[in-house]
């Protein structure tokens, strides 16, 4: 059916165009049946008055970065090398860096 | 038609000619399609996670004030609630109590706070379920599970246990993994923190347009204070996680670097055989333009498949088995890590940028060279 090497090549265009649409089409219906979970966690949120998402626990600046101040990464020593893994990771929180008295 | 039929000749002469160097090809697409995956997993991670967050902590406090002594935060004295409260414009002040206790059992650290609900509840606590996984002792470990005992050691070296009573649900692990809910009493008999001082305060105010001229208010009433407004909350996630900063830009910058080289070779020359095929084309009466078509449709063949298939495979690497080649550098030295799978956040312009960066470069870069080739004369190209 498929003699040339083209039709097998379009083919295979399409499959990857058809992958993408169904990416977003499985993305459309995760979120929609996630939402009830993300009104669940903002709930918890709102409830127990959380500032931050758990994802790195291991420092306390990396556990709540919106809560750190520029100090905290260097309270072994003042010249101290940051040396958690996640520190590496994630950026400075943009407030402690235009408020220099933070 | 005939301009279709055209198209779809040279494309069979096209695939072909890269079957005939099909072990190079295949490496070269292979490690094409890696680049794509590396960079495509990055921007999904990156942008689905902000999402996330920018969506749950929507309902963050609106401003939380913490007090800082020689440049740390310490805690905050209760006394400063009466005259927070007095600035117009703040509709309630009340303390928070929480901060961070390391169990030497399990090596772990937990996020411990006092809950309201628990005041009446001396003695119980409620935890996060990544908690109920590292607390469990025994052979075995077992989760901790409801009506279970967790020991706690206190300022003094004495042990407080606590029952549990609750577990915080699973889907919900994303902000509360490590999350131990006490009651003050409890908070405040393990760390010692007397009870005229709170780790930190939390306002509302009437009209959110007014939280800077607020913020402003209270670090001029008392200079040690520094309020983080809910606006700086949302921003931080959107910044830790920026394609700029940190470890992304590594990670980032190496594929980029990598991509950069394959293009590279590609544009500086064509190899000898491919020279020779070019020459002996235009000898037997292919047009430059033919040429330059057939290297199109080479680079569009090769770039395309690498393209579809690293986004494709970046997708389910992000959103189906939960970024697992990111897990080790995600959990670091961390003893809880949340399993959570994130909600799939994507749009037309994160794949547009993807098809941008790397389709059309290689394309172009295929092209280029040929150019040059294919307008010599074939009779010195074939005999270089």
């Amino acid at each position: 059916m498929f003699e040339r090497k083209s039709d097998i090549f379009l083919i295979y265009l399409t499959v990857g165009v058809s992958l993408i649409c169904l990416m977003f089409l499985d993305a459309a219906v995760s979120q929609r049946l996630d939402r009830e979970a993300v009104r669940e966690r903002r709930e918890i949120v709102r409830v127990l008055t959380l500032t931050d998402l758990c994802l790195f626990t291991e420092a306390r600046y990396t556990r709540h970065p919106t809560m750190a101040d520029l100090n905290t990464p260097f309270q072994d020593h003042p010249v101290s090398l940051e040396h958690f893994p996640s520190g590496a990771i994630m950026a400075v929180p943009p407030h402690l860096k235009t408020q220099t008295q933070r | 038609m005939g301009y279709i039929n055209k198209q779809r000749n040279i494309l069979d002469f096209t695939l072909s000619s890269l079957g005939r160097r099909k072990g190079k090809n295949l490496a070269l697409v292979a490690v094409y399609t890696f680049v794509i995956f590396l960079l495509a997993s990055v921007l999904f991670f990156t942008h689905s996670i902000k999402k996330e967050a920018s969506l749950i902590l929507q309902d963050a406090p609106e401003m939380t004030v913490q007090r800082l002594v020689a440049g740390r935060q310490d805690l905050i004295p209760k006394r400063y609630i009466d005259s927070i409260r007095k600035i117009r414009g703040v509709q309630s002040v009340a303390p928070r109590l929480w901060g961070y206790y390391y169990d030497a059992l399990s090596g772990t650290n937990f996020t411990l706070m006092a809950n309201k609900d628990l005041k009446d509840r001396v003695g119980e606590i409620i935890i996060g379920s990544g908690v109920s996984w590292r607390s469990g002792t025994g052979k075995g470990k077992k989760a901790t599970r409801k009506n279970d005992i967790i020991p706690f050691k206190t300022y003094d070296g004495s042990v407080l246990t606590l029952k549990v009573k609750g577990i915080l649900s699973f889907s919900s692990e994303l902000v509360t993994a490590d999350l131990i809910l006490v009651s003050e009493t409890d908070f405040r008999k393990i760390f010692a923190i007397p009870h005229d001082h709170a780790t930190d305060l939390m306002l509302q105010v009437r009209n959110p347009k007014e939280l800077a001229t607020i913020a402003a208010k209270i670090t001029q009433r008392h200079p040690d204070t520094r309020p983080i407004l809910r606006e700086e909350i949302l921003r931080t996630y959107n910044a830790v996680f920026d394609w700029r900063g940190g470890m992304i830009i590594v990670v980032l910058s190496g594929a980029v670097f990598a991509f950069i080289i394959l293009a590279w070779d590609k544009a500086t020359g064509l190899s000898g055989e491919e020279k020779r095929e070019i020459g002996i084309l235009k000898a037997i009466g292919w047009e430059t333009s033919d040429i330059l078509l057939m290297k199109f449709w080479e680079g569009a063949a090769v770039s395309l498949s690498a393209f579809f298939m690293g986004t494709f495979l970046a997708y389910l690497h992000i959103f189906l088995s939960s970024s697992i080649l990111f897990e080790p550098v995600l959990k670091g030295w961390s003893v809880i890590y949340p399993h959570f799978r994130l909600t799939p956040y994507i749009d037309a312009y994160q794949i547009a940028t993807l098809f941008f960066l790397t389709v059309i470069p290689y394309t172009v870069a295929t092209i280029v060279p040929s150019w040059r080739s294919a307008t010599v004369d074939p009779d010195s190209v074939m005999r270089m």
